[in-house]
């Protein structure tokens, strides 16, 4: 007789977290183990929530959208960093290491502060359009088009979200603290190539033409290769050092 | 007044990639006449002579091995001293690195560590080496080159200066083709993979063509042992390791 396949018997995850609170004195960094049974196209941000809402409510862990497009969520996996949400315990072992991002500022638990660093970031490389004669600008006139191919490039780059992956996934970024990371160089690729940033060349080249910018990168491509948004970082980041070699 | 952009740390990047490409296709070449001894005595002694431009001259001038000896040893100083700004610099920064590879698992990352310790083993290798060449250069021939090989006991240092060259060229040429290349976004993935099998199949191939030739001169010098010193003389039967 014919009998219904019976769903094989659901997997019960170790998911040890390396747990510290930097603002409480008496806090010393260890791993504790949750048991968490797993269940269909369960990810990792569904099963902290899980131990959040059972087991501990005070486990800190980042999150917005659930959709790997805020960039909050990033967390180092069993050593690999990645998205919460867009990794699925089916892919991953019985026994999960979960630790928060290196080179963040810690906020607790598996929460860091990447808002900071990037602000941080931002503010030094100037990752916005620097325009001339702004307080002559017509507003209403239309702006000048952009080719397609050209708006295309830019909005691939803009995709990033800034979770921070890639400079957890950086070896540069691990050793020197004020290496931008690969987040900061594809910015400045991104104004490089916006024909509405009047900067030039070789005012990108003050930003970004030193070890601590695209000079110090070691082509280790961790970024490229753990970045969540599969953006095409190394080849952003040889565009760039080729550009700011000629730049001079 | 105009600002002027510090354009070290660009020349230094080039320089660093410039010396190494150019220490790379010397390496590449050096593997092709040094293995000039498996086609037989006769086609190394010959190659030996042409670096002396006995071919071109009409007599030998072992000095031109020398300046190529010093070329390449400038060479190397340039891209030493330029990729030491890369290594780690402290005791805590090699930690960090070393923990987040471990962690990361992560191929590329890994190879550049292979770098920092090849290229660490060749100051004192290649340095031994170059030095030798440098100050000898009438000494390399068919039996001098195995006699300092066996009988001079230099393998000790030309197996591991072989690893190390070829892991440090062929993951070298990598990087560098990954750094520099305008590779099209839409198809970089599949070119790197591309990249990484031809490196690898490059290192393993100088890998194995230089362990044929040291072992090749291995013999010669361990048949050769008791007559050390002896030179090789083309179209004389040399006793009693002619057939070799």
């Amino acid at each position: 007789m014919n009998r219904i396949p019976l769903r094989p018997a659901a997997r019960t995850l170790q998911i040890q977290v390396l747990r510290h609170n930097p603002h409480d004195p008496a806090s010393e960094p260890h791993l504790q183990t949750f048991e968490v049974e797993e269940a269909d196209t369960m990810t990792l941000f569904i099963a902290l929530s899980e131990i959040r809402e059972r087991q501990d409510p005070s486990l800190q862990f980042d999150f917005v959208c659930r959709a790997g497009i805020c960039g909050s969520c990033g967390i180092i996996i069993n050593g690999r960093p990645g998205l919460a949400c867009r990794t699925l315990t089916k892919d991953l072992p019985d026994r999960i290491t979960l630790a928060p991002l290196p080179a963040f500022e810690l906020i607790g638990d598996l929460s860091v502060n990447t808002g900071k660093w990037m602000r941080g970031m931002s503010e030094r490389l100037e990752t916005w359009v620097h325009s001339r004669n702004l307080e002559n600008l017509d507003i209403d006139t239309v702006e000048q088009a952009m080719e397609p191919e050209l708006a295309e490039q830019l909005y691939e780059l803009e995709r990033c979200i800034e979770c921070g992956c890639c400079v957890a996934a950086c070896g540069t970024a691990q050793m020197r603290q004020d290496f931008v990371g690969a987040v900061g160089l594809n910015q400045i690729t991104r104004f490089q190539l916006d024909p509405r940033d009047e900067r030039t060349d070789a005012e990108f080249y003050e930003l970004v033409g030193d070890e601590s910018g695209v000079f110090g990168c070691m082509t280790l491509l961790g970024c490229e290769d753990m970045c969540p948004k599969e953006l095409p970082l190394a080849t952003q980041i040889a565009f760039l050092r080729r550009r700011m070699v000629c730049s001079g | 007044m105009t600002s002027h952009p510090n354009r070290g740390p660009a020349r230094a990047d080039v320089l660093q990639s410039l010396t190494g490409l150019l220490l790379v296709l010397f390496i590449w070449g050096h593997m092709f006449f040094e293995s000039s001894i498996l086609l037989g005595k006769e086609a190394m002694h010959w190659v030996s002579k042409m670096f002396e431009g006995e071919h071109l001259f009409g007599k030998p001038y072992p000095l031109l091995v020398s300046v190529v000896a010093a070329v390449i040893f400038v060479l190397i100083a340039v891209h030493a001293i330029l990729a030491l700004r890369k290594f780690p610099g402290s005791y805590r920064q090699y930690q960090q690195f070393n923990a987040h590879m471990g962690a990361l698992r992560h191929a590329d990352t890994t190879l550049w560590y292979v770098q920092v310790i090849t290229g660490f083993a060749m100051f004192f290798l290649a340095s031994a080496h170059l030095f030798v060449v440098f100050l000898q250069p009438d000494n390399i021939g068919p039996y001098a080159s195995s006699d300092r090989i066996w009988s001079g006991n230099f393998w000790i240092i030309y197996a591991p200066l072989l690893v190390s060259v070829h892991l440090h060229a062929g993951v070298g040429a990598y990087r560098l083709a990954m750094k520099w290349l305008p590779i099209p976004a839409a198809s970089s993935r599949q070119v790197r993979r591309k990249l990484k099998l031809v490196m690898w199949g490059i290192v393993v191939f100088f890998l194995c063509l230089g362990s044929a030739s040291l072992a090749t001169y291995m013999v010669i010098g361990r048949d050769h042992a008791p007559y050390a010193g002896e030179r090789y003389v083309p179209g004389k039967s040399q006793a009693p390791t002619g057939e070799h």
